[in-house]
């Protein structure tokens, strides 16, 4: 047993300008926004993000000026809003280099980097201009070894001519971070609900972050192992984050903010109330902690507390606010 | 609608539903397709299931959820897995019955666009969220129903980007690109219902909603619109209003 535990502000700054990194959770759910937000805070530059459908998380470090280049298939806050506002903003500006690829495909290239293979083949993308154009150019990949050489390779089966596939590369990132319900000091996790991509993109990295909700004893989780999908040695640092996904939804604990996410998507449209938005709750905010009493405190988390047998609040006011 | 006693996205969710068929797997996405899915389990197939992407198989929905990640899929569900498991076993496998699609523009041969506005998707005028799941829905379904506004500048003779491959040039050409199934077979849009003839594979109008027109639909659509043979979108039922209303969406998420 390795005690694993780290302070959050302590293990953001191990991520140096120029990092690749994958956050887990998908669209509105379960991204590890307390690590991202000290990511902001500390004023890292030129990161290189890997992801499927990532939501405000990306949003808020590309509207900071954090990001470099991004690989993905989808930036928003699905039905809260169309397109994430600052990625939108960053590519019709040239603010930010990117690559389109379909969620598929960005999956089995987590996949392939987990199980140590150079590409996986899949049916998906044939026909479509994800595989007939690409947004980097050869010479921008040729330069950067964080970025695969080669955007994706069309081949024909071996074992049957008729049969055409595609091939995305693998991904390995310098860092995966999650944030999750449950782990223990020695870097076992429980992720309850939808696991989205989350064990492919740790097991794709160099160095796994855990942020969770809770710290739960070994046994606790060892008594059920089927239920546990990352193993502990795969896992570096823990941190203990209560709602540390906020605004966004980590089921069986609590929903997605609504209020805070219709503040967002008020404010991040324009460059003066985005930088408002990060005073009040990125900059103007020493850590999480005062983070969640400057959105509203107990009361307002109290809100968003998950029902028994339900997993999120069926009472949750969710139109006209 | 003027006149009538239902909206348009009541009757677009009416229309969505009657595309699915009993015992259908169903690959969904926020909005729309999630209303016309849960109308179509308490009418006419009840053994429809739903398929999300970000993880879960036949989820019993007690709430209407605001993403395909949301808590609430979870609720009695067959499975909770993540997105692998979901896109690899039962989408790419073949398993998945009919997929929902929408986009900001939509081209005669049922193509999609995503992705972005603009003659080079690297400079583009106006940018969206991308893909996520549409292209590999659009490829590996076994049918696809699209979902759209209809107006003049979001039906043009061909899409910016390809973001979702339906058809592509007609005839075969979407087999000759090597996708072995699947293609759009429906294009519910604002104003009417849009199918492909079984050859050339290009858009005909099926039907037009109750108040337009024939021409009123080609004057809004920027390619030759085929209006043959095109009859008026039965109205919604009184029964299917009282579910999507008291049932489906009663606090009113996606209804309007």
């Amino acid at each position: 047993m390795t005690n694993k535990l780290i302070d959050l502000h302590a293990v953001a700054a191990l991520v140096p300008n120029g990092a690749t990194l994958s956050f887990g959770g998908f669209t509105t759910q379960r991204h590890p926004m307390a690590f991202v937000y000290e990511l902001v805070r500390l004023k890292r530059r030129d990161l290189y993000l890997f992801g499927h459908s990532p939501g405000g998380d990306w949003d808020i470090l590309i509207g900071a000026g954090c990001v470099k280049r991004v690989e993905l298939a989808y930036e928003a806050d699905e039905a809260f809003n169309t397109v994430g506002p600052r990625w939108r903003q960053a590519v019709e500006r040239g603010e930010i280099e990117w690559e389109d690829y379909s969620n598929f495909s960005m999956v089995s290239r987590f996949a392939a980097g987990a199980m140590g293979i150079p590409f996986m083949p899949i049916r998906s993308l044939l026909g479509s201009d994800l595989l007939r154009k690409q947004a980097l150019t050869d010479e921008q990949r040729a330069a950067d070894p964080r970025t695969s050489p080669k955007k994706l390779h069309c081949m024909t089966s071996p074992f049957n001519p008729q049969d055409q596939v595609v091939l995305v590369p693998a991904i390995h990132t310098d860092f995966a971070v999650l944030h999750v319900q449950k782990a223990t000091v020695n870097g076992t996790v429980r992720i309850e609900g939808q696991t989205f991509a989350d064990v492919q993109q740790a097991l794709c990295a160099n160095t796994v972050i855990v942020t969770a909700e809770e710290i739960v004893e070994e046994e606790a989780l060892r008594h059920e192992p089927e239920r546990n999908l990352i193993p502990f040695f795969a896992v570096k640092y823990i941190c203990h984050v209560p709602f540390g996904s906020h605004p966004y939804a980590v089921y069986n604990y609590y929903d997605y903010d609504p209020l805070q996410l219709k503040e967002y998507h008020e404010n991040a449209d324009g460059d003066a109330t985005f930088q408002g938005y990060l005073e009040k709750y990125v900059y103007g905010v020493k850590d999480h902690r005062e983070y969640l009493v400057r959105v509203g405190g107990q009361a307002r988390l109290d809100q968003l507390r998950a029902a028994p047998g339900y997993g999120y609040n069926p009472e949750l006011k969710r139109r006209r606010l | 609608m003027a006149g009538q006693d239902y909206t348009l996205t009541e009757l677009m969710a009416v229309i969505a539903a009657r595309e699915i068929k009993d015992g259908e797997i169903v690959f969904a996405g926020t909005g729309l397709p999630m209303l016309g899915v849960m109308l179509a389990q308490r009418t006419h197939a009840p053994n429809c299931c739903i398929i999300f992407e970000a993880g879960t198989a036949a989820s019993q929905l007690a709430h209407l959820p605001m993403s395909v990640g949301d808590p609430r899929v979870m609720r009695e569900a067959a499975i909770a897995a993540g997105l692998n498991e979901i896109f690899s076993y039962v989408l790419q496998a073949g398993r998945v019955d009919v997929g929902f699609l929408s986009g900001a523009q939509v081209d005669r041969f049922g193509n999609i666009n995503s992705t972005s506005i603009g003659p080079d998707p690297r400079h583009p005028t106006v940018r969206f969220s991308g893909s996520g799941g549409a292209c590999d829905i659009a490829c590996l379904a076994r049918r696809t129903i699209i979902i759209a506004l209809h107006e003049k500048r979001r039906f043009p003779e061909k899409v910016d980007y390809v973001t979702s491959p339906g058809w592509l040039e007609g005839g075969d050409s979407r087999q000759k690109a090597g996708l072995t199934r699947g293609g759009p077979s429906a294009v519910v849009t604002t104003m009417g219902v849009l199918r492909f003839r079984p050859d050339t594979h290009a858009t005909y109008l099926a039907s037009y909603h109750p108040g337009l027109s024939p021409q009123a639909l080609a004057e809004a659509t920027g390619f030759p619109l085929d209006t043959e043979g095109a009859a008026e979108t039965p109205a919604p039922t009184a029964q299917e209003l009282r579910i999507l209303r008291e049932e489906v969406d009663p606090e009113r998420i996606f209804l309007k």
